[in-house]
C-alpha cells in the first residue's frame, strides 16, 4: 500500500509510521481449535455411550426413553416423513426470527431515542416474558387460525425480547465523547443514528439474534402443540400417542441440528458484516 | 471574523452530594483569527472544559465566550471501526449532509496531502495510532470551521510518534491555517505548536502567565531557543502548582 506512493510529492509525508500488516491475515485453524473440534466430539460421543447404556440396561421403559441406535433407525426410516415436517418448522422458525430480529432491532431503537419509551414500556416488554407460552398459544390459534400466522406471532414472541436487550444494550454502550464530537460537526439526531448509532447497534442485534434462536425452536414446538397439521412439533405430538418415542427423539435430534446450524451461520454472518466488534474497541495505539 | 474571545469565565460543576466543583474561574482567553494558542496546565485544570465552552458544548456559569464555529479535536481520535480512514475523515461532512460520493471526493485530496495516501481504504484497526490521529485531524478539518480545538490531541502516543506528528502538525497548520486553541500538558509541544503560550492554574483554572513565542518554523524541541522558553514556561507552571 506504502509503495504506490511517490517519494517527494507531498512535503507532510513522514516515514516510520506503517499500517499494522499481520491485520488482514486469514486465521487457519490453529491446535488449540484443532483440540477443540476433537473434545467437542469427544464429548458427544460419551454423552450417547452413556445413553445408550442406560437405555440398554437401565431401569428405564424404553417408550419413554428409546436407545440412541433406535432413534437412529427412526431417523433413517422416517427421513421423508421428517425431512417433510423439518421444512415446515425451519420456515416458521427462520421467518419468526427475521420478524422478531426487525421488530426487535426497530423497537430497540425507539426505546433507545425516548427516555419516556424506555421507563414506560421496557418493564412492560421484561412482563411480556413472564407469560408462559402454552397459556396464550391456544389464544392466538383461536384468534389466527391453524395457519402460519400464530407460529409466527409465537416465534416472534419469545426471540423478540433477547433481540431488544441485546440492541438496546450495544446502542447505550456508544461512546458519550463521539456523540460530542458528532454535535461539533454539526450532525442532527437522526444522522447520529444513522450514521453512529445504528452501525453501533448491529453486533447487539447478532447477539440477541444467537439468543433468539434457540428459544425461538421451542417457541415453534410450542406453538405447532398448540394446534397445527404438520411440522417436527406436531409430529412429536402425534407420535407419542403412537408410541413412536424414537420418531419424537429423532424430531428433538433434527431440532437440536437445526438449532447449531443456525447459530453457526450467525456467527459467520457476524464475522462478515460486524468483524470490527471483535476487535479491541477503537482508540487503541499501537 | 473575531477568532476566540474567552472573558472572565466562569464554570462550576455538581458533583454527587451536591459538593461544587469549579472547574473554571476568571478564566480569560483571547485567539485572533489565524493564531495558534497553545494552553498548558496541569491535569484537572478546565482545560478540556475550555474547549468545550468555546465548541458550544457548554455554556458558562458567569462571564462570556464568544468564538467563530469551533471543531473539537478530542484527545481519543474516537475513529468509527467499521468505516474506512475515508469515510471516517468524510463523517465531518456526512454529518452536515453531504452524500457519501461526494464527501469521499472532497476527503480524498486532504490525504495525499496529509501524509495518507494508499490508506483510504484501511479500518482504523489496521492503522497504527499517528495515523490514526492523522484521520482525526483530517476529520476535523473538513468539519470546515475557521476554529479548531485541539484537545491533547498526541497525549495517547508514544514519545517519538508524538514528535513526528507535532512536526506534521505544524506543517498541516502553515499550509491550511486556522485559529487553533491547542490544549496540551507538554509544554515543549506548547512551545513548538503555539504562536502564544498560555499557562493556567490547578483548578479553579485560569490563565496565569502568557509568553509570546517569536520564533522562526520549523522549530525544533532542541533549539537552543525553544529551551529556554521552556525553561521560562516551566518556572511559571512551577510557580501556580
Amino acid at each position: 500500500m506504502s509503495e504506490t506512493r511517490g517519494p517527494a510529492e507531498e512535503p507532510l509525508r513522514t516515514g516510520g509510521v506503517h499500517a499494522n500488516p499481520n491485520a488482514r491475515m486469514p486465521t487457519l485453524p490453529t491446535l488449540p481449535t484443532v483440540i477443540g473440534w476433537a473434545s467437542a466430539l469427544l464429548i458427544l460421543l460419551a454423552l450417547f455411550g452413556a445413553w445408550e447404556l442406560y437405555a440398554d440396561f437401565g431401569p428405564v421403559d424404553p417408550l419413554l426413553l428409546p436407545a440412541p441406535h433406535d432413534v437412529a433407525q427412526a431417523l433413517y426410516e422416517d427421513r421423508a416423513l421428517l425431512w417433510e415436517n423439518f421444512t415446515v418448522t425451519a420456515g416458521e422458525v427462520l421467518l419468526g426470527v427475521v420478524v422478531a430480529g426487525a421488530a426487535g432491532f426497530a423497537c430497540a431503537i425507539a426505546l433507545h431515542l425516548s427516555l419516556a419509551l424506555r421507563r414506560s414500556v421496557y418493564p412492560l416488554l421484561v412482563a411480556s416474558q413472564t407469560i408462559p407460552i402454552v397459556l396464550i398459544a391456544p389464544l392466538l390459534v383461536a384468534w389466527l387460525g391453524f395457519g402460519i400466522a400464530p407460529k409466527l406471532v409465537i416465534i416472534a414472541l419469545v426471540s423478540f425480547f433477547p433481540i431488544v436487550v441485546t440492541t438496546l444494550d450495544a446502542l447505550a454502550r456508544v461512546d458519550s465523547e463521539t456523540i460530542k464530537l458528532l454535535r461539533t460537526l454539526d450532525a442532527p439526531r437522526l444522522r447520529v443514528l444513522r450514521h453512529v448509532e445504528l452501525p453501533a447497534a448491529l453486533p447487539g442485534l447478532f447477539s440477541g439474534a444467537k439468543v433468539a434462536i434457540a428459544v425461538a425452536v421451542i417457541g415453534a414446538v410450542f406453538a405447532e402443540y398448540a394446534g397445527s397439521s404438520s411440522g417436527l412439533g406436531n409430529l412429536i405430538q402425534t407420535a407419542i400417542p403412537n408410541l413412536k418415542t424414537e420418531r419424537a427423539f429423532a424430531a428433538v435430534m433434527i431440532l437440536s441440528a437445526f438449532a447449531i446450524a443456525l447459530f453457526g451461520l450467525l456467527t459467520l454472518a457476524e464475522r462478515l458484516f460486524v468483524p470490527w466488534a471483535h476487535n479491541p474497541p477503537g482508540g487503541n495505539t499501537r | 471574523m473575531d477568532g476566540v474571545r474567552v472573558d472572565a469565565v466562569e464554570r462550576v460543576f455538581r458533583g454527587r452530594r451536591g459538593a461544587e466543583v469549579v472547574a473554571l474561574r476568571g478564566m480569560d482567553l483571547r485567539a485572533a483569527p489565524g493564531e495558534i494558542v497553545a494552553v498548558v496546565g496541569a491535569s484537572g485544570c478546565g482545560k478540556s472544559t475550555l474547549l468545550e465552552l468555546i465548541c458550544g458544548l457548554q455554556q458558562p456559569d458567569a462571564g462570556s465566550v464568544t468564538a467563530d464555529p469551533a471543531v473539537l479535536m478530542p484527545q481519543r481520535d474516537l475513529l468509527l471501526p467499521w468505516a474506512s480512514a475515508l469515510d471516517n475523515a468524510a463523517l465531518a461532512l456526512r454529518a452536515r449532509g453531504v452524500g457519501a460520493g461526494a464527501a469521499r471526493e472532497q476527503a480524498r485530496p486532504l490525504f495525499e496531502r496529509f501524509g495518507l495516501r494508499g490508506f483510504e481504504d484501511e479500518r482504523p484497526a489496521a492503522l497504527s495510532g499517528g495515523m490514526r490521529q492523522r484521520v482525526a485531524f483530517v476529520r476535523t478539518l473538513l468539519a470546515g470551521k475557521p476554529v479548531l480545538a485541539l484537545d491533547e490531541p498526541f497525549a495517547a502516543l508514544d514519545a517519538l510518534t508524538r514528535q513526528e506528528m507535532q512536526g506534521w502538525l505544524g506543517r498541516a497548520l502553515a499550509d491550511e491555517p486556522r485559529t487553533v486553541v491547542l490544549v496540551t500538558h507538554d509544554v515543549e509541544e506548547a512551545i513548538v505548536l503555539g504562536d502564544r503560550v498560555v499557562v493556567m492554574s490547578p483548578r479553579p483554572g485560569r490563565a496565569v502567565a502568557e509568553l509570546a513565542v517569536d520564533l522562526p518554523r520549523p522549530r525544533h524541541r532542541t533549539d537552543a531557543a525553544v529551551v529556554a522558553l521552556r525553561e521560562r514556561a516551566m518556572d511559571a507552571l512551577g510557580a501556580v502548582v
